[in-house]
């Protein structure tokens, strides 16, 4: 038999008591469960953006005739609510995942309680489940991103950013998603997302320019997440490059680390308590 | 090491043959809590709890629903944070170092949660992922651990169909799959018939053999006697008493002890009556108890003075009755 060593070394890795370097066990975990996953749920958060573009663009769109692009070039309707419709894609994807599914792993299946049971901290956790969220984003926006093709609205390929740019969407509403869900005590609240969402939607500058507002309300809707996600891919869409998606990249890196640092510490208030 | 080694035991009738205190006193210390406090608001669940555990000694916390067990288990995993005091795994606090402590915990909660998402085996396995663990490792220790469990033809199960022994034996087998060193069992066997129970006892012992440290907290006197080298009886969040289970039932209690019962309305009154029979009498609502070193003569002496108890039972001193004597109470609820 082999001695006990009884005595540990202690980890230097920084954050040691929060972070084993182990977001792949949860990832695994997580595409292990996806026999068990709700896909008439999958599929509806897909497509409906997907039904927008067809009834908006292929309904709307020959009234309206062409709008005016990012660059101030003539764009067909279709072609300007594409991109918009391609962000709100990766958002619902995302969101979805780190809201219903999160909650009920926070709150019912205790996943994440058993999780911290072993070597896994609660950032481990915390990317993990952002990670299998962001992917939801990833797979809706790639999906998108065929339809669009076909559909003969990928016009340059600079228009291909806009799938890592969709990841960066993705994973900012998965960061903060998650982050916010873990502050849901009960399954109604999750209602008041939905609630925030839709308008956001529609109002985000998707089916028609800002400028459409007052001067008050547009300030109001750059503060928004989802119109800094609509006007990246729009620009990227036509190869627009400017210094304002810097600031948009900046927005989502921002959610990103909120969400992440927030998740990870109502892990650790709500499971090592 | 020189210790011998048993090869293949079978469940033994009588508490397990304790190592001697000496022998426990020159293993190292695993486990060391010096004054550990949590508090929920004004309400403290722990009140000031020390211990040592060494290596490879099976101790145990015995103390009624309510005592602080699940707690202190908690703040040893390092889930809970303590309010106060010193907590040391193999020498690091597992507030700091979570993650390292825990690699060489395994953990049984008083509550199963199996992840009812993946079947049987991929519990195993992920859990197993969930330590670091390559896939190489993982494959013939999760066939080995289904067998251990005797879940074997149960491996594609879903968790749901499981019998609540079998889940049991799950979350055991489970916190085996990083071999631990350390293992905290919180109501092991709580709600399994005694079937199920002698079965998980006997996996018990068999991990006791291989060396590892057993943390395990009960309400049933009679599991402490059976897989507790030593234990701490544990009431309202304080230690009461501490000592191998023969050591307690030795200081606090009789060799035998007289159960008996003349009916609720007299218990009380018989007790006076009796009052000097034995080292003492304790009278329950429904029996009343005489400890003494031989419980025959006594019964005799009762029954010489014209009393008939209904019943009338001579048995071994228990943990049970120690408990009674530190607390007033019995520890079943
Ligand atoms: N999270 C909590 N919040 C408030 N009180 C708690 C909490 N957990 C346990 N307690 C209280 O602490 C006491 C000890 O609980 P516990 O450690 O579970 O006891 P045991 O395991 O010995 O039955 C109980 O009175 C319980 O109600
Ligand atoms: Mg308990």
């Amino acid at each position: 038999m082999t001695e006990l060593a009884t005595r540990l070394e202690p980890s230097r890795r920084p954050l040691a008591g929060l972070y084993s370097g182990n977001v792949r066990a949860v990832v695994v975990r997580g595409l292990m469960a996806l026999k068990t996953n709700n896909w008439a749920v999958f599929i509806s958060g897909f497509v409906e953006p997907v039904l927008y573009l067809a009834a908006m663009g292929i309904g709307l769109g020959p009234l309206i005739g062409s709008v005016e692009g990012p660059g101030g070039e003539e764009l067909a309707y279709s072609a300007y609510i594409a991109p918009a419709l391609l962000a709100v894609s990766a958002m619902n994807g995302a969101v979805y995942d780190s809201t219903n599914n999160v909650f009920f792993k926070l709150r019912f299946s205790k996943l994440y309680q058993n999780m911290l049971y072993t070597s896994l901290g609660p950032l481990d956790v915390a990317i993990g489940e952002i990670y299998l969220a962001l992917q939801r984003g990833f797979l809706y926006a790639t999906g998108f991103m065929i339809i669009m093709s076909t559909m003969g609205l990928v016009t340059t390929p600079a228009a291909l950013l806009m799938i890592p740019a969709s990841v960066l969407i993705a994973f900012g509403f998965a960061a903060l998603g998650m982050g916010i869900t873990s502050f849901m005590k009960r399954f109604q609240h999750l209602d008041w997302i939905n609630f925030a969402l839709l308008p956001m939607f529609l109002f985000s500058a998707t089916l028609y320019p800002l400028s459409v507002y007052p001067g008050g309300i547009q300030l109001f809707i750059q503060a928004l997440p989802l119109w800094h996600g609509v006007e990246l891919l729009r620009s990227l869409s036509v190869a627009h490059f400017t210094t304002d998606m810097l600031w948009h990249v900046a927005y989502y890196v921002v959610m990103i680390v909120v969400g992440v640092v927030l998740t990870t510490s109502r892990l650790r208030t709500l499971f090592l308590k | 090491m020189s210790e011998t080694t048993p090869s293949v035991r079978s469940l033994p009738p009588e508490p397990a043959p304790r190592r001697g205190a000496a022998a426990a006193a020159e293993r190292p210390v695993v486990i060391r809590a010096e004054n550990l406090v949590k508090r929920y608001g004004d309400f403290t669940a722990v009140d000031g709890i020390s211990f040592e555990v060494p290596a490879g000694e099976s101790f145990g916390l015995l103390g009624p629903n309510g005592a602080g067990k699940s707690t202190t288990m908690r703040m040893i995993g390092g889930v809970s944070r303590r309010t106060g005091g010193r907590l040391e795994i193999m020498g690091l606090d597992p507030e700091e170092q979570g993650p390292v402590v825990r690699a060489h915990l395994g953990v049984v909660p008083q509550q199963d949660n199996l992840d009812e998402e993946l079947r049987v085996r991929d519990n195993l396995l992920i859990y197993g992922r969930y330590f670091g663990l390559p896939r190489a490792y993982l494959k013939p220790k999760v066939e080995q651990l289904l067998d251990f469990a005797q879940l074997s033809d149960k491996a594609n199960s879903r968790v749901d169909d499981l019998s609540g022994g079998m889940k049991r034996r799950l979350t055991i087998a489970r916190s085996l799959v990083n071999e631990p060193k350390i293992l905290l069992l919180d109501e092991p066997t709580t709600g399994l018939d005694p079937q199920a129970r002698h079965v998980l006892w006997d996996r018990l012992f068999r991990l006791k053999e291989q060396g590892v440290t057993l943390v395990l907290t009960t309400h049933h006197m009679d599991e402490a006697e059976q897989l507790c080298d030593r234990l701490i009886v544990v009431d309202e969040g304080r230690i009461m008493a501490e000592g191998s289970p023969a050591e307690l039932i030795r200081r606090y209690s009789t060799r035998e002890v007289v159960e008996l019962r003349f009916g609720a309305d007299r218990n009380a009154a018989v007790a006076q009556q009796i009052g000097d029979l034995g080292d003492r009498v304790e009278a329950l609502p429904d029996r009343v108890l005489i400890y003494a070193r031989d419980g025959e003569a006594v019964l005799e002496a009762v029954v010489a003075r014209g009393l008939s108890p209904v019943t009338s039972l001579v048995r071994r001193s228990s943990l049970e009755d120690v408990f009674l004597k530190l607390t007033g109470r019995s520890l079943a609820d």
